[in-house]
């Protein structure tokens, strides 16, 4: 029988309704679509696939239980390796990681490995997870800086090593990122407080309220801990620099992000967080951060909502189902346009962007061609609200706390392969490590740390 | 869970309350704050850390009642809990003998004005204290803050107590009589800080002003607190509270903090508060 060249459809809320609700867009598959797809894997020797996997998920392996109709094996396989499917199941970009790589994109489209991996976590979330044997208690303490996929995904492979780790978090919630930024018709906050819910019932223990450098430094923590991984993210918002950007109406994605997501505002009166949105939106960036707030500010009433990229769509840093799914729900997307100016009226209330066309010149460090400003191409957009989506530096609060720690070019700690920074017994990974990057970079970094970890506090004694 | 250990009401519409939190009590410094969470719901608001007992693991809170969620932290009884209380945040205030320094606090401004006082005078400062409120009423910590002064001076707007008129006007005349100030140091509503940044200007004496802009985390990730300090963004939950006062842009300042007037209202209402 020859193989489908296509992946199976996966069922979604049309644009016209999600629009106008916060729930998930995409359904997953059935169990029926799920064994169908997974007979599409050609269980490949070399398996090629997890080499584009950083958590090393044996991909074929969960596949062809799936396809047998073992659903429990499958999720056992999965779990082995990683601690947070039902969230890279959503948001891993495995067009460029393991569906990248995939032997079927010879002839047609890879097998859907992210769709399956999110029917197996769902599967097995909803039938209620099994908590796997732990190895004997190590009587090793380990400290974790940061609730996000770096911090959480190192804790979670530690105490399944048997050492008791204990997680410090800044905010109230926990997921970093996955709880503040992405928004819930992405990924369901239910499903990030279920995956921490697991990490937990390995033994981590996870506090909250906790500004590591503030409310305890890490040097403190030293006195506690037998090793401390820091995970602390790129929370630090980037600023177009342009006149008028501390107007009423401009935000931070991160502080539009985080009121509608971690505080709810988008329930606003019943939390009691508000947010304002405008009839017109402006969003500047392309990434997924960006579209997150563009697809966002749909969903809030706004009755048109701007992407401004001053670069083509061939450059846009979102993954493509993003931008598709952006399009789908009528953002407009205005391109090879740079913003210069935001102008107010007299109560300082945001009313204008000014921008200038540009277009593109020879490639520059990033190897993407640069924008170039076109001569007396300027325009006025009527708009009320504007995102800045530009990018995030690393959260600077741990470095500039702990004493001769090496930074990297872009204020990031400086880490090796493995994690492992200037300072004996502290390591660092995702984000803070790497600049802004993906959950399943930061999750990989995690779990190498957790590895170094432990290879580490045994060579101490 | 945060537990409320003591409430005392200083006002008509400012209360007192004594929080448990050791590990912030051990760290808590003069200027510093914290962002606090009543229930699953809730808001995150930042308040000053007006007294910290690091023997008892106790943070003090005085906050005026002029929202939802402090209205509501108004209605909580000693024995009640917080959700989540996470400090100290902010960078303290930079205490170290400069000599004569004027402390002037306006209404609610005068709580967290009071750590600062009792930390400058400890480091061998001759300190001046100037409290102003709009009537007597609403006056806070004067004995608290009188016990710590050399000079200390109270201004309200209708004359109830002490000068008549704001507080400027007695800084005025201090500069006037005094050979030297070295520095001032000023909490309270914008305006008042902006009137006495204007004021030292002039007189080129050095200007602490402590800023109070809408916040969110109060880690330095929303960027929702951002103030202008000479053409520059800063973050005041991070690189604050305390800027230089002759270099605040207190007009955008003031206009940020209107930023959700109406969704406030709006909140109120639908709580009855
Ligand atoms: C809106 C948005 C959408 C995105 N969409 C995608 C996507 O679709 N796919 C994808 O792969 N990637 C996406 N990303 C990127 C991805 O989320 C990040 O790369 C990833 O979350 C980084 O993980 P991390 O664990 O390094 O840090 P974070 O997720 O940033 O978590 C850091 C945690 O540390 C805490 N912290 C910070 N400082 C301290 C301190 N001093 N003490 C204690 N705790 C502290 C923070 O509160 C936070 O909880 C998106 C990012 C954003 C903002
Ligand atoms: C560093 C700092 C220290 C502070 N210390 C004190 C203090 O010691 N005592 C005190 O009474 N007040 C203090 N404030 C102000 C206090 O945080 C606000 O009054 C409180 O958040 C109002 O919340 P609400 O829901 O009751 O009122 P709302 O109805 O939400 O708002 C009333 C007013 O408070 C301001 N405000 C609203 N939300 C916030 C927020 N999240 N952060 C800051 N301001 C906000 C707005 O400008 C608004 O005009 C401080 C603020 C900052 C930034
Ligand atoms: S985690 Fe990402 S890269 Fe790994 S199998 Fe899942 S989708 Fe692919
Ligand atoms: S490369 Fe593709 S086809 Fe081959 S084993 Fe991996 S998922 Fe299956
Ligand atoms: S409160 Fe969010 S950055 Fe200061």
């Amino acid at each position: 029988m020859a193989v489908r060249k296509t992946k199976h459809e996966m069922p979604e809320q049309s644009p016209k309704k999600r629009i106008k609700n916060f729930k998930e867009v995409p359904y997953g598959y059935d169990k029926e679509t799920s064994i169908e797809e997974a007979k599409r894997c050609l269980q490949c020797k070399n398996k090629p696939c997890m080499d584009g996997c950083p958590v090393e998920i044996d991909i074929p392996g969960f596949i062809k239980c799936i396809a047998e109709g073992d659903f429990d094996k499958a999720a056992e396989v999965v779990k082995d390796k990683n601690s947070l499917p039902a969230v890279s199941g959503r948001v891993c970009p495995y067009e460029n990681q393991c569906e990248g790589v995939c032997t079927l994109k010879k002839i047609g489209e890879p097998v859907a490995i992210g769709r399956l991996e999110r029917f197996i976590a769902d599967y097995e979330r909803e039938k209620g997870a099994k908590i796997p044997k732990k190895a004997k208690s190590t009587g090793k303490k380990v400290a974790i800086v940061g609730s996000g996929p770096a911090g959480l995904t190192c804790a979670g492979d530690l105490a399944k090593m048997g050492h008791a780790v204990t997680v410090f978090e800044a905010l109230h919630a926990p997921g970093g990122v996955l709880m503040y930024g992405i928004p819930e018709f992405r990924l369901p906050k239910k499903i990030v407080n279920s995956e921490v819910n697991y990490i937990k019932k390995l033994g981590v223990e996870v506090r909250y309220d906790m500004v590591i450098g503030k409310t305890i430094t890490v040097d403190e923590l030293f006195e506690e801990y037998d090793a401390v991984f820091i995970g602390t993210g790129a929370g630090l918002p980037r600023w177009l620099k342009i006149p008028g950007e501390n107007l009423d109406g401009v935000y931070s994605a991160n502080e539009f992000l985080t009121r509608v997501n971690m505080m709810g505002a988008y329930r606003f009166p019943e939390c009691d967080t508000p947010v304002k949105i405008g009839k017109i939106v402006a969003t500047f960036g392309a990434g997924n951060v960006a579209m997150d707030c563009a697809r966002t500010s749909l969903r809030l009433g706004a009755e048109k909502s701007y992407i401004i990229y001053r670069r083509s769509d061939v450059e846009m840093p979102a993954r493509n189902e993003e931008i598709e799914h952006a399009r789908e729900e009528g953002v407009v997307f205005k391109l090879l346009t740079n913003p210069v100016k935001f102008i107010g009226d007299d109560k300082g209330l945001l009313t204008q962007v000014e921008c200038i066309k540009m277009k593109l010149g020879e490639p520059d460090d990033s190897g993407r061609r640069r924008p170039i400003p076109i001569p007396d191409s300027e325009e006025t957009i009527k708009i009320d609200t504007a995102l800045v989506a530009i990018g995030q530096s690393p959260n600077p609060l741990i470095p500039q706390t702990v004493k001769g720690l090496k930074m990297g070019k872009w204020r990031n700690i400086d880490t090796d392969e493995d994690g492992r920074t200037s300072i004996p017994g502290l390591f660092a990974g995702g984000d803070i490590a790497t600049g802004a990057a993906t959950v399943i970079l930061a999750m990989g970094a995690g779990k190498r740390s957790a590895r170094a970890i432990n290879k580490y506090i045994k060579s101490k004694k | 869970m945060y537990k409320i250990l003591e409430k005392k009401v200083m006002s008509e519409t400012v209360k007192l309350m004594k929080i448990k939190a050791p590990i912030v009590a051990k760290k808590a410094q003069a200027g510093q704050f914290i962002i606090l969470r009543i229930d699953d719901k809730g808001e995150r608001i930042p308040l000053t850390i007006a007294d910290f007992d690091r023997k008892k693991g106790t943070i003090t809170i005085i906050f005026m009642e002029v929202g939802k969620t402090t209205k509501q932290l108004g209605t909580l009884k000693v024995g009640d809990s917080l959700e989540n209380f996470a400090g100290p945040l902010g960078m303290p205030s930079e205490i170290k003998k400069y000599g004569t320094v004027v402390c002037i606090g306006g209404g609610v401004g005068i709580a967290p004005l009071y750590p600062i006082v009792k930390a400058l005078k400890e480091a061998g400062n001759h300190v001046v204290s100037i409290l102003g409120a709009r009537n007597e009423k609403l006056l806070l910590l004067e004995k608290e803050i009188e016990s710590f002064s050399d000079e200390f001076y109270i201004a309200t707007d209708d004359g109830s107590k002490g000068h008549k008129g704001f507080v400027s006007d007695v800084l005025q005349e201090q500069i006037d009589k005094k050979e030297k100030i070295d520095m001032v140091m000023a909490i309270g509503p914008v305006i008042m800080m902006k009137v006495v940044a204007d004021l030292t200007r002039k007189y080129d004496i050095k200007t602490l002003v402590s800023l109070n802009p809408i916040m969110v985390d109060g880690t330095g990730m929303c960027g929702g607190c951002r103030v202008s300090i000479g053409g520059e963004t800063k973050f005041a939950c991070v690189d604050g509270p305390e800027f230089d006062g002759h270099l605040v842009d207190f007009e955008n300042l003031m206009l940020r903090n209107r930023r959700f007037i109406k969704e406030e209202e709006e909140s109120c209402r639908l709580a009855g508060v």
